[in-house]
């Protein structure tokens, strides 16, 4: 049907169909609608892992209340970050943008050393570029976002069938100093500092893997 | 995750754009655009049993639609979405300056993006959109009738309605302007 009704009207529908406004989703209206989704669903955050606490099996009630209030009171305790800090908010977005609109990777490259000289005078630092494949993550490649008002390093790692986002710039300021997990829309978090750079890697995977290849990363092992 | 909401997630999201691009021409308020599609989507959700499988955009931007109608009224715009007078619109066979003479074709061709924004947004919300779902959506006219919960006929003489309502706005906006424009 769409084909053969075409209409006489070439001309002024040609002028709306180039000039006139297509508004565009703000980034952050999808990271809102999946978060009200899982709410709606009644999914509790970070469902793949076991909440914060790590502490022996037994304690790991069967009862999801239980893990839930674990969970929550864990977040609290090593969480410092604000509950709805904005940039928590914009790594979320990002993360969920970038998996939405099929524009993960600006260079697809399983190679560190194709994906971090592509970064060479599109950024005013050099992102440090790690393949962790020998520990089952391996890198899928690098992209530009822009996070925290600056353009940032994005770089792209898999872990069976799950994407992460690690996002990447200079750190400064005292935004988070120690290592920083969380959980928001179902998605897990954690934020670093290494060697001068601040850190964020987000993905639906569980906190447990996650936290254990930011440590790949040298989570907790810098300032 | 369940699995309900992947499959919700995967069919709705990716017409997250088109979604509020009809609610932003609609509400013409950055912010309520944002609040009405986040509910919509979420009542698309609850109600995602309906959905009866195939493109998902006509019935996605149906509950938009109806949200936006919704919030209008709330807020004492029913003016506004009081349906017209379908009548008198059908009456109105071809469209309203008829063909395009070359004088006019030369005014559309140099619009500027602000003039055409502006007659489409002075356009009843009824005419508005199906001007933004047959030109910026390229949705079919049974897909509009889908969205709005017409026969594909009225959507037919809408647009043919809508576009004469435009040309007339944007001479108006010109001869306002004067013949050389003042942008």
């Amino acid at each position: 049907m769409a084909a053969n009704d075409r209409d006489d009207d070439s001309v002024l529908g040609g002028a709306i169909r180039t000039q006139a406004s297509r508004h565009r989703a703000p980034p952050a209206l999808a990271a809102n609608i999946v978060a009200a989704l899982a709410a709606e669903a009644g999914a509790e955050p970070a469902r793949a892992g076991t909440g914060w606490w790590r502490g022996p099996g037994w304690l790991r009630l069967g009862s999801a209340f239980a893990c839930g209030l674990l969970a929550g009171l864990a977040v609290l305790l090593v969480n410092p970050a604000p509950a709805d800090d904005p940039l928590v908010r914009e790594v979320v977005a990002s993360h969920v943008r970038s998996l939405m609109v099929a524009h993960l990777s600006d260079v697809a490259s399983t190679d560190q050393h194709s994906v971090k000289p592509w970064f060479n005078g599109k950024l005013d630092f050099s992102p440090p570029v790690e393949d962790l494949a020998a520990s089952g993550f391996p890198l899928a490649g690098g992209r530009l976002d822009y996070v925290n008002q600056r353009p940032v390093a994005a770089l792209i790692y898999h872990h069976r069938q799950h994407t992460i986002n690690v996002f990447v710039w200079p750190a400064s300021g005292p935004l988070v100093q120690k290592p920083t997990r969380l959980a928001r829309q179902g998605f897990n978090l954690e934020s670093w500092r290494k060697d001068g750079m601040q850190f964020w890697a987000v993905s639906d995977l569980n906190d447990r893997e996650l936290s254990e290849f930011a440590s790949l990363l040298g989570a907790g092992d810098g300032t | 995750m369940n699995e309900r909401t992947r499959r919700f997630e995967a069919v709705a999201l990716p017409h997250l754009n088109a979604a509020y691009n009809l609610a932003r021409w609609l509400l013409r308020d950055d912010r309520a655009a944002e609040d009405v599609v986040q509910e919509a989507y979420l009542r698309g959700f609850r109600f995602f049993d309906s959905f009866r499988g195939g493109d998902a955009r006509p019935w996605l931007l149906g509950i938009v639609r109806k949200r936006c109608y919704s919030w209008l009224e709330d807020r004492g715009h029913e003016g506004e979405t009081v349906e017209f007078d379908e009548e008198r619109d059908s009456q109105v066979g071809s469209p309203v300056g008829g063909n395009l003479g070359d004088p006019e074709t030369l005014l559309l061709r140099k619009l500027d993006k602000a003039r055409i924004d502006r007659a489409i947004d002075g356009l009843p919300p009824a005419f508005r959109e199906v001007i933004v779902l047959r030109e910026l959506e390229a949705m079919s006219y049974e897909e509009i009738a889908t969205v709005a919960g017409v026969p594909a006929g009225t959507v037919m003489s809408r647009l043919a309605r809508a576009r004469g309502l435009l040309r007339q706005a944007l001479m108006q906006d010109e001869n306002k302007d004067g013949p050389h424009g003042s942008e």
